[in-house]
């Protein structure tokens, strides 16, 4: 269970997050939707402890997140990144099988290399792809990649941060499934956060609205369409006019 | 005010001085407790090896080969002022082996390595392959840091030693070709008056350098702000910060050897 209590985030004079109240119960699976630039993905960070909360605490298990805990929370855990963040001096396989390559998961080299052509498979990907570069693939493949990079060593918190934005339709749905499938089969908890009203219908237990460094809405997504929130009518249904103001 | 403006300028920068050199203190200790404590990378140490001292020896030689040759006809155009051109050898190989090797090849190095660490680090950090680095329970500055810190102090002094020895053969082939040496005699100057100690000053003088670059393309790579321009600044901001500190570190290091 992931809990977070009046997280507050600033850059400069900028406030991101302002309060932020939060709990994702273990297997439970959060969708995390708001404007761009709103801090979902600085959210997602402070949780990692790659940026620095200002104010307010964030527990796994009960336990407060601190160099100590937080070690021991990562190595059960994945996470794709927005912009992919493969290494690029680094073929697709070893960076796919990065965390069964070294440290307390280490194997045999031919063994991760089978299991990290296995995870492509599972995001739609050749096991030609395993030894090309990250540079030489397209932008769709690189997050797939990724994908299959937080998914290898069997997590049991993954954080997915746009997972399918720049896919086309159908890979899109692909991932989503195969996100869904992550979380029902391996009882996995899982935040995403996505911009894309297909995935959240397809992914989520539980629906998250972010706007003005605060949660607006939380609740189930059997109840995303009747919930009477202003805010959140008009992300749903994309439209230009409403209370959040187009121009951010 | 336009007596207090300079001032504050003055005051701000050494303040904003003083607060870098608190970071680089701190980020270098970070770098160097993980020297003791597992897991390790021997491949990525192999490697900065490879990237940092095989690689950068056809620069070091190159410079090294020129630079003996110009002294040599500098030393003889002095030296001979006073009816003292035999001197040419041995101050040849005493003024490369102390000085310009270790400090012309830290600087080349600092050229070409500095640039290269910040450049390679300052993009996976805006990337975010640093971040993935930390979620993936691998510590980047064990990852990326201590092995090009390793690297560097251990293949620069022979680096070094590399240049010297080309340094004084490049004085040499002058020597003999250009300023009638005999081959016999160059040789026998340059041993004779050439002290271990000449030697060993150098090395570690090199190693000091090598440490101080790595330090450097590591610092600003890892502190490079966001975006294209990001990298570009850490990148400059290395080369010029590793050049700057070789110069004074040589200073220093050649004040507190000249006083043992
Ligand atoms: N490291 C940083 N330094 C300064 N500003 C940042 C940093 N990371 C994020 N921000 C700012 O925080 C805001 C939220 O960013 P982000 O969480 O990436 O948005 P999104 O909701 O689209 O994921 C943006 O305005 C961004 O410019
Ligand atoms: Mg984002």
């Amino acid at each position: 269970m992931i809990v977070l209590q009046d997280v507050h985030k600033s850059f400069g004079s900028k406030k991101v997050l302002q309060g932020i109240n939060l709990e994702v119960p273990k297997g439970q699976s959060l969708v995390v939707i708001g404007g761009s630039g709103t801090g979902k993905s600085v959210l997602l960070k402070c949780v990692l402890g790659l940026v620095k909360q200002d104010q307010g605490t964030i527990t796994v298990g009960g336990d407060i997140l601190e160099p100590k805990t937080r070690e021991a929370f990562l190595e059960k855990f994945g996470m794709l990144f927005q912009g992919g963040a493969l290494f690029d001096s680094l073929p697709v396989w070893q960076n796919v099988a990065f965390r069964l390559l070294r440290g307390s998961l280490k194997r045999p080299k031919d063994e991760a290399k089978a299991i990290a052509i296995e995870k492509l498979r599972r995001v739609g990907l050749t096991a030609e792809t395993a030894d090309l570069f990250p540079a030489e693939l397209s932008g769709g493949m690189q997050k797939r990649v990724s994908l299959a990079r937080a998914i290898c060593a069997d997590p049991e918190v993954i954080f997915f941060d746009e997972p399918t934005t720049g896919l086309d339709p159908i890979m899109s749905g692909v991932i989503n499934e195969l996100i869904r499938e992550i979380v029902t089969e391996m009882g996995a908890t899982a935040i995403t956060i996505t911009h894309d009203m297909t995935s959240v219908r397809a992914i989520a237990d539980q629906v998250a609205m972010l706007h003005d460094g605060k949660i607006r809405w939380i609740g189930p997504v059997g109840d995303i369409d009747t919930s009477g929130d202003a805010h959140l009518d008009q992300f749903i249904h994309g439209r230009a006019d409403g209370p959040i103001e187009a121009v951010r | 005010m336009s007596i207090a403006s300079p001032l504050a300028l003055l005051g701000r920068s050494v303040i904003a001085m003083q607060a870098s050199v608190g970071r680089v203190a701190i980020f270098t200790a970070d770098a160097v407790s993980h020297l003791f404590r597992p897991p390790f990378y021997p491949r990525e140490f192999l490697q900065a090896l490879l990237q940092i001292g095989w690689l950068s020896l056809p620069v070091v030689g190159l410079t090294a080969l020129f630079t003996g040759g110009a002294l040599a006809l500098q030393i003889y155009a002095g030296g001979s002022r006073f009816q003292a051109e035999s001197v040419v050898p041995s101050i040849v190989a005493i003024g490369m082996v102390r000085e310009l090797g270790p400090v012309l090849g830290g600087l080349m190095v600092a050229a070409r390595v500095a640039s290269s660490i910040a450049a390679e680090i300052g993009t996976m950090k805006v990337t975010e392959q640093i971040d993935a680095l930390t979620t993936l329970s691998t510590n980047p500055m064990k990852y990326l840091t201590l092995p090009r810190l390793l690297a560097a102090t251990l293949s620069v002094p022979i680096l070094v030693a590399v240049g010297d020895s080309i340094g004084v053969f490049g004085g040499y082939v002058v020597g003999v070709t250009r300023l009638g040496f005999n081959s016999a005699t160059y040789l026998e100057n340059t041993v004779s008056y050439l002290e271990t100690w000449d030697v060993i000053s150098g090395l570690v003088k090199g190693a000091a350098f090598g440490f101080i670059v790595a330090l450097m393309g590591c610092y600003h790579g890892m502190n490079s702000d966001r975006g294209a321009q990001g990298v570009g600044r850490a990148t400059k901001a290395a080369v010029v910060s590793a050049s700057v500190l070789i110069l004074a570190a040589n200073f220093i290091l050649t004040e507190a050897f000249f006083s043992a």
